[in-house]
């Protein structure tokens, strides 16, 4: 499988960062610092700094170069989160670019009369409407999304999924739709257009990777309001503070007084909180994961229970033959021998697995097919089997069939191999010898390694997984404890499934599931995060909130991650942000109050030079800390998947703790550094 | 200093063997499971035309307490402006002026107490007992009715409806606050407190001197001044004064009787909610902040004043301002309950704490009386504090944050995060605004730091409905009187409507059973996370004015320096 070259994108690349210090600049536009409350408040702080500093020039003022240097370094601030957005902007856009390369047809194949495929004419894609019908031929790149209603073609699917094979999309059944900017390879298509120009697939994914229709989501909603929350408290506290320090016959001059607002202001997180969004939904578009809203995404870390289908996702979906059971009196390696021989033009999965089992249990192998006449399965017989020269009848199939062939009566020991293999979740096939019944083959459902892994990881995160299939609810039972999944649904139908949805849902539950046909709509609909499969219909694209282009079941484990991620990510940069005042006070504080106060240099733990370099290593720390944090908030937060509360103990040890000592160590080094450059 | 500590956890446990049941028991009473007192209960309602358990929207539950606090303001404002007409009135007392009445008003109808007045020379004995004492209990009332509200929205599933006040305020009065005060008041009166309508009586002493003993019916207002954490005292000098707080006894009851309503809050929620452990971890963090508020301050006064070093006996520590009768420990424990409880009697004048000592009280206050705190809205502020917690942090654990099962969400947070506040506006900018205006120093006794101490404590003890005085602090001026008023109602209603909405908010929604993913809110990291969220926004609101007030005045002293 190769994937896309955008997917490998390293964290620094030049030219993305080129591209962003020039966007940081521009990105000072108020009507674009407006979207971030505090980072707006800190620009007009700036400007404020800005005005002071020039007139303390102007007038000679003792103060005019520390006022510069701060004014100065306020704006450094504003600028580092301009640039910090940039960056994970820009890496959006490389992925944008790449997809747009791809969107090169402008004309379509429109279809003049319905009923006709030979009768068609060009037409400029902008003027395409949605249910027109069009035709796509070998060679050609389908122009937009549409929905195949007559033809069977194969389609290379590279240019969005990164997947080189090429994969059949007919019409009917759950493999119909084909997306804008993908190639047919062979054959031909006629396809109903199910989006128009600008709201295609494509688009939709361009603009949510470029981050131009990015909106907030409600918990980013929720931490703006607590940010802007705490920017009004700071700015009580400081702009009280004159009248008390007067009272206490010193005065502060206000460009001190900006310099210890902005440190106070949650900065940090202000300044990174975009750019930790953007870089989520960067994640699941590395993921090959689409998302219609950023609220899924969030949805996706809120999940309570996982919805999986059991083909595919937890099993390979293939029947496989796991063991030769052979009735008593017939040897296991005649069984094998028989089965082998009716297998060898079997080209279905289960097939190819008894010829495989054969081989590596017995080391059978039968190359020469001289003088064999096979006879295939049907829908009426339920069996399949060879004759060989010698006349010589061998069948294999159901084991109903294979006992009306049989024509015996009641076998206690066939019935019982029967049924324990029945209980055990697999599949019994039946062989028999010139109507002489030999033994079963059991066919096994396998599930996929590492998955009961998965599940167990999810089970400690306090997700809990449901296994749905077709199946009776014995062999459900038997694969369900297998895979190690908290429960299942057995004879699962569209409807159940909806109605399992809304169950949990009305205990509080969010619930996810993924799904590819039409019948499962209404489910993906219901469920909080559905995501649908690239390859299914256009109903259940339309009805999911996520869209996976590999069509890979279990990258619903991935999406849930990617959401804890992003959600954590921002609380423990909120988290660090705010203890990071602790240390700033204990700088500025003395500094501003030490004339009025002789003592209160106690309060200096940290010893800085003067108040006047405390002050400024305190305002270039909490510019420099955004700049030192975009890794952490372009890459997200590590997580381990673990409970709650160790993952809590983690994060409060890291960026808590982290946060309230970091400061102490960063403002005394620059503290030394701008004695030494006596800048202070 | 063995002795101190020995009757500092006894009063701890004394406190706790009380509170528990008395929490349980109130959960009982706001469920509606006590009815020893049904008639009167119905009487009450029938007579009010109020329909029992008619469920109020979180809107309708808020307008009910506003109107009934607003119309407590008028009867109590028309009271003391009129108590000349009045009878009652043995002293012959003059009407109160206008920006007092109005100051004194809102500070009952608000739970603060705070006494711009002096009880003994200015308030008839109509005034007292129907005027405040009234309001000592339904203002104490309201308070426990909204807790009980909001406990009810935040266990509420997909319900619109968080109670119906005049319910609960109801049932406040008849089966807590009542019976409670009445028991307490007759201990009181067994211990030496007055209760009479007389005048005061005029003694001859020793000396030959004349002095005037000022009587009234005392026990009654001083039981439920503690129970309702009210705090206004009979006497100006409040729990100080020998027959407002007479023996040892009584001041062990007194303090009791401070805590056992809001930290039996803590264990009435859990039971409301459905689950204990989330009523204990309050109980936890609030506990955990109230030791180390006492070791602070027991630490700052026994340590003394560093200008008298040498000059007294060292192990006495500050005994300036405090009673001889309950010594440091008796003092400093009063100090602590009163300022962290919102209750704001005093048996030690605050004034004369150690800089640093005063620090802690004030501090208790501005942390937004959440250390239990006022009778139920002590427990609803810490609420606040909880869903921001849970906010700040949940997110850490990957999920929407949730609390009780709920998705706490933009509405909430900026319904909390708006209390965030309250208390720099109350506290720092009317202070600021005091200086700004030359209001500050007209009022202030002494100059230097401990003046601007002793004008921020005022400003705090208003907005935190707390009432104690930290003396040397001259309110009673039509500035004071307004901007004080203005603050206590700030206080009030800017913490009560938006955690009734939030509790509101969360009545309708869903709650999701508890998995490993689920942030827990009970336990020791939930617990530490806590206390050290109230702690750092506290900090970092108030570090700056408290550095020039009293760590300031602490640093001068230490090097000698006076003002």
């Amino acid at each position: 499988m190769s994937k896309s070259s955008t997917a490998e994108m390293s964290l620094f690349e030049p030219k993305i960062l080129q591209a962003a210090i020039l966007q940081a600049f521009a990105k000072l536009d108020p009507r674009s610092l407006v979207r971030n409350p505090v980072m707006f408040v800190t620009a007009l702080v700036s400007v404020l700094a800005t005005i002071l500093a020039a007139r303390e020039s102007a007038t000679g003022g003792p103060n005019a170069f520390i006022a510069i240097q701060i004014a100065l370094w306020l704006w450094f601030t504003v600028l580092f989160a301009n640039f910090a957005e940039a960056v994970a902007e820009g890496r959006g856009k490389a992925r944008a670019d790449a997809f747009r390369a791809t969107k090169t047809s402008a004309r379509a194949k429109l279809l003049v009369e319905a009923a006709r495929r030979d009768l068609w004419q060009y037409k400029d894609i902008n003027g395409v409407a949605v249910d027109d019908l069009i035709l796509v031929e070998a060679g050609d790149t389908i122009p937009i999304d549409g929905e195949v209603i007559e033809g069977v073609a194969s389609v290379d699917e590279s240019a969005i999924t990164g997947e080189s094979a090429p994969v059949i999309r007919e019409s009917g059944g759950d493999r119909s739709s084909v997306t804008g900017g993908t190639r047919l390879v062979s054959d031909w298509l006629v396809l109903r257009v199910t989006a128009s120009q600008g709201e295609t697939f494509l688009d939709r994914m361009i603009a949510l990777v470029e981050g131009a229709k990015r909106q907030k989501t409600p918990n980013e909603i929720a931490l703006d309001i607590l940010l802007a929350g705490l920017t009004l408290v700071f700015l009580v506290v400081v702009v009280t503070l004159p009248a008390f320090a007067s009272w206490s016959g010193t005065e502060i001059p206000v460009i001190y007084l900006a310099a210890l607002f902005v440190t106070l202001i949650p900065t940090t997180i202000g300044g990174l909180l975009s750019a930790i969004g953007i870089a989520g939904m960067d994640r699941l578009v590395k993921a090959n994961v689409v998302a219609k809203s950023g609220r899924a995404v969030e949805a996706a870390g809120d999940i309570d229970v996982l919805l999986l289908d059991k083909t595919g996702t937890i099993t390979f979906g293939n029947r496989m033959a796991d063991a030769f059971e052979p009735v008593p009196g017939v040897g296991e390696r005649a069984l094998a021998e028989a089965a082998l021989l009716a297998s060898l033009a079997d080209d279905t999965p289960e097939g190819k697995s008894i010829v495989d089992l054969a081989g590596r249990k017995f080391g059978l192998a039968q190359t020469d097919r001289d003088g064999m006449t096979f006879v295939p399965f049907t829908a009426q017989t339920r069996m399949s089997g060879v004759d060989l020269a010698d006349g010589t009848s061998i069948r294999k199939g159901a084991s109903d069939a294979i006992i009306r062939l049989a024509g015996a009566g009641a076998d206690p020991a066939l019935d019982a191999i029967i049924r324990k293999i029945a209980m055990s979740g697999g599949t019994p096939l039946v062989v028999a010898r010139d109507g002489s019944i030999l033994g079963v083959v059991h066919l096994k459902d396998i599930i996929k390694p590492g998955i009961r892994e998965r599940f167990a990881e999810l089970r400690r995160m306090g997700i809990r997984t449901v296994m749905i299939t077709g199946d009776n609810p014995l062999t459900a039972a038997a694969i369900a404890a297998e895979a190690g999944v908290d429960d299942f649904l057995a004879e699962a139908t569209p409807e159940r499934k909806l109605e399992l949805i809304r169950k949990e849902q009305a205990e509080g539950r969010l619930v996810a599931m993924c799904g590819d046909g039409s019948n499962d709509a209404p489910a993906l609909a219901q469920a909080d995060v559905g995501v649908a499969m690239n390859s299914g219909t256009a109903a259940a694209k339309e009805a999911g909130n996520l869209i996976d282009l590999d069509s890979d079941p279990t990258k619903l484990i991935e999406i849930v991650l990617v959401g804890k991620q992003l959600l954590i990510s921002r609380g423990a940069l909120t988290t660090f942000s705010i203890a990071n005042d602790v240390a700033k006070y204990f700088a500025i504080l003395p500094a501003l109050f030490v004339t009025a106060y002789p003592g209160l240099a106690v309060l200096d733990i940290m010893g800085l030079g003067t108040p006047q370099s405390a002050i400024l290593s305190a305002i270039i720390f909490n510019a420099l800390v955004i700049v030192a944090l975009i890794p952490i908030a372009l890459k997200g937060v590590a997580y381990i998947p673990t409970s709650a509360s160790a993952l809590l103990s983690r994060n409060l040890a890291i960026y808590g703790l982290g946060g309230l000592i970091v400061p102490f160590i960063g403002i005394k080094v620059i503290d030394l550094v701008v004695d030494l450059l006596r800048l202070a | 200093m063995t002795t101190d500590l020995i009757q500092a956890a006894v009063y701890a446990a004394l406190l706790i063997a009380l509170a528990v049941p008395l929490g349980l028991y109130m959960a009982r009473v706001f469920a509606g499971e006590v009815t020893f007192l049904a008639p009167v209960e119905r009487a009450v309602l029938a007579t009010a035309g109020i329909r029992q358990d008619e469920g109020q929207h979180w809107t309708r539950y808020a307008l009910s307490l506003i109107a009934f606090n607003a119309a407590g303001f008028a009867l109590l404002f028309l009271i003391l402006r009129f108590q000349h007409l009045l009878p009652l009135n043995p002293q012959g007392f003059d009407g109160v002026p206008a920006h007092l009445a109005f100051n004194t008003a809102i500070s009952f109808v608000t739970n603060t107490n705070w006494q711009s007045y002096g009880g003994e020379t200015t308030l008839s004995h109509f005034s007292q007992m129907l005027g405040l004492t009234t309001q000592n209990f339904v203002s104490a009332a309201s308070g426990m009715a909204v807790a009980a509200a909001v406990a009810r929205g935040f266990a509420g599933r997909q319900t619109r409806t968080i109670g119906n006040f005049w319910n609960d305020l109801v049932r406040a009065v008849l089966y807590i606050l009542l019976p409670i005060a009445i028991l307490l008041a007759v201990v009181f009166v067994m211990l030496g407190m007055p209760q009479t309508l007389a005048a005061s009586i005029t003694a001859t002493t020793l000396e030959g001197g004349q002095q005037t003993l000022a009587l009234g019916p005392v026990a009654s207002q001083a039981a439920i001044k503690q129970l309702g954490t009210n705090g206004g005292g009979f006497f100006n000098v409040n729990s100080a004064h020998p027959f407002e707080n007479p023996t040892a006894i009584s001041n062990l009851l007194s303090m009791l009787a401070i805590l056992a309503i809001p930290v039996g809050f803590c264990f009435a929620y859990g039971r409301m909610v459905g689950d204990r452990r989330q009523g204990t971890a309050l109980f936890a963090a609030m506990g955990v902040m109230l030791v180390i508020a006492f070791i602070a301050l027991y630490a700052a006064e026994r340590a003394g004043n560093p200008l008298h070093a040498g000059l007294v006996s060292p192990t006495a520590g500050n005994m300036e301002g405090k009673e001889v009768r309950f010594g440091l420990v008796g003092s400093v424990l009063w100090a602590v309950t009163t300022t962290a409880a919102s209750n704001g009697s005093v048996n030690a004048m605050h004034d004369s704490l150690t800089p640093l000592g005063g620090l802690v009280a004030m501090l208790n206050i501005q942390l937004g009386e959440i250390v239990y705190g006022g009778v139920g809205v002590g427990l609803t502020g810490m609420l606040l504090f909880v869903v921001l917690t849970v906010f700040l942090a949940g997110l850490m654990v990957g999920r929407t944050p949730e609390y009780l099962g709920k998705k706490i969400e933009a509405r909430e947070v900026k319904l909390a995060a708006l209390t965030l506040l309250v208390m720099p506006i109350g506290v720092l900018a009317f202070s600021a605004l005091a200086v700004a205006f030359g209001a500050a120093q007209a009022s202030v006794q002494d100059a230097g730091p401990h003046g601007l101490s002793e004008l921020l404590y005022a400003y705090s003890s208003a907005t935190g409905n707390n009432g104690s005085a930290f003396a040397g602090f001259n309110a009673n001026v039509p500035y004071h009187n307004t901007f004080l008023g203005i603050a206590m109602l700030l206080g009030r209603f800017g913490y009560i409507i938006p955690i009734l909405a939030i509790a509101g908010s969360l009545a309708t929604k869903r709650a999701a059973p508890p998995s490993a993913g689920t942030f827990p809110t009970h336990g020791t990291v939930f617990v530490v996370l806590l206390v050290v969220t109230i702690l750092i926004v506290g900090a970092l609101t108030f570090l700056p004015v408290l550095a020039l007030g009293p760590i300031a005045e602490q640093v001068s002293a230490l090097a000698g320096r006076t003002f």
